[in-house]
């Protein structure tokens, strides 16, 4: 095995803050070393490349033991968009773009990215409401031709 | 540490082959090192991006990022990375003689 990462594949599956700032940070992360990277969006993580939806990733704060804030609490109606607002304003400081611009930039870092053919299916959704970073959508088995040989990460 | 000779002088470098000590760097010293970088000539916005990462660093201790790179340097994120195929925050830094940006963006 190779000592050095030629291509990396990522799945994001999850629509949430935190489910999918580590995926974006990773394919940014890779470009950024010389590493090919392509992001597949599936099931929730359309979210992610939906127009209307992109703006809107919460950070999820019920079910989320490592938020450390009781599940009723969390449940509080605007309680997800103040956690929210905090973890942004925290990450601007950082200097961790807002996810629609985070996506834009690793789109012009010459990354893939591609939405799920049966979840795009499933939510009844056409390419028209997916961002124009989306380069196409693509089935499983075309996700695997286009990741052979390199690193698949789910997330 | 390395000790390597670019443009006929010295230069310590670490394993990565970034510059030990960004004092050592001079102009003519960049289109050699940008050849051990697959880079065949450095164009004016090679230069561009060069010259703002050397004023960067001066000012701040520390390469910029990718992002600051796009927002402030007048080359967009699309350009750098045809520009620095291999990267271009590490890629310009090495070229630079400047260390090394680390960051996760």
């Amino acid at each position: 095995m190779s000592d050095t990462i030629e291509k990396v594949s990522i799945i994001v599956s999850k629509g949430s803050l935190e489910g999918v700032y580590p995926a974006l940070i990773m394919a940014n992360g890779a470009r950024a070393e010389g590493i090919e990277a392509n992001l597949f969006f599936t099931f929730f993580g359309l979210d992610v490349v939906h127009r209307s939806r992109i703006d809107h990733i919460k950070v999820a704060t019920v079910g989320n033991p490592g938020l450390h804030l009781a599940t009723v609490a969390g449940g509080l109606p605007g309680v997800s968009s103040v956690m929210t607002h905090y973890l942004e304003r925290k990450m601007e400081k950082l200097d961790i773009p807002p996810i629609p611009e985070f996506v834009e930039m690793i789109a012009d870092t010459g990354a893939g990215i591609y939405a799920c053919k049966a979840s795009v299916d499933l939510f009844d959704l056409t390419k028209d409401d997916l961002i124009e970073q989306v380069m196409d959508i693509i089935t499983v088995g075309e996700f695997y031709e286009m990741a052979a040989g390199g690193e698949i990460i789910f997330t | 540490m390395t000790v390597v000779t670019y443009a006929g002088t010295a230069v310590t470098v670490n394993d990565e082959g970034f510059f030990e000590d960004p004092t050592q760097w001079t102009e003519a010293m960049a289109p050699e090192i940008a050849r051990t970088e697959d880079i065949g000539e450095l164009t004016e916005p090679h230069w561009q991006v060069i010259k703002f990462m050397r004023a960067e660093y001066a000012a701040k201790g520390t390469g910029p990022t990718v992002r600051i790179l796009g927002k402030t340097s007048g080359v967009s994120v699309k350009e750098l990375y045809q520009l620095f195929p291999k990267g271009p925050a590490k890629v310009a830094a090495k070229i630079a003689g400047i260390p090394k940006p680390r960051g996760c963006i």
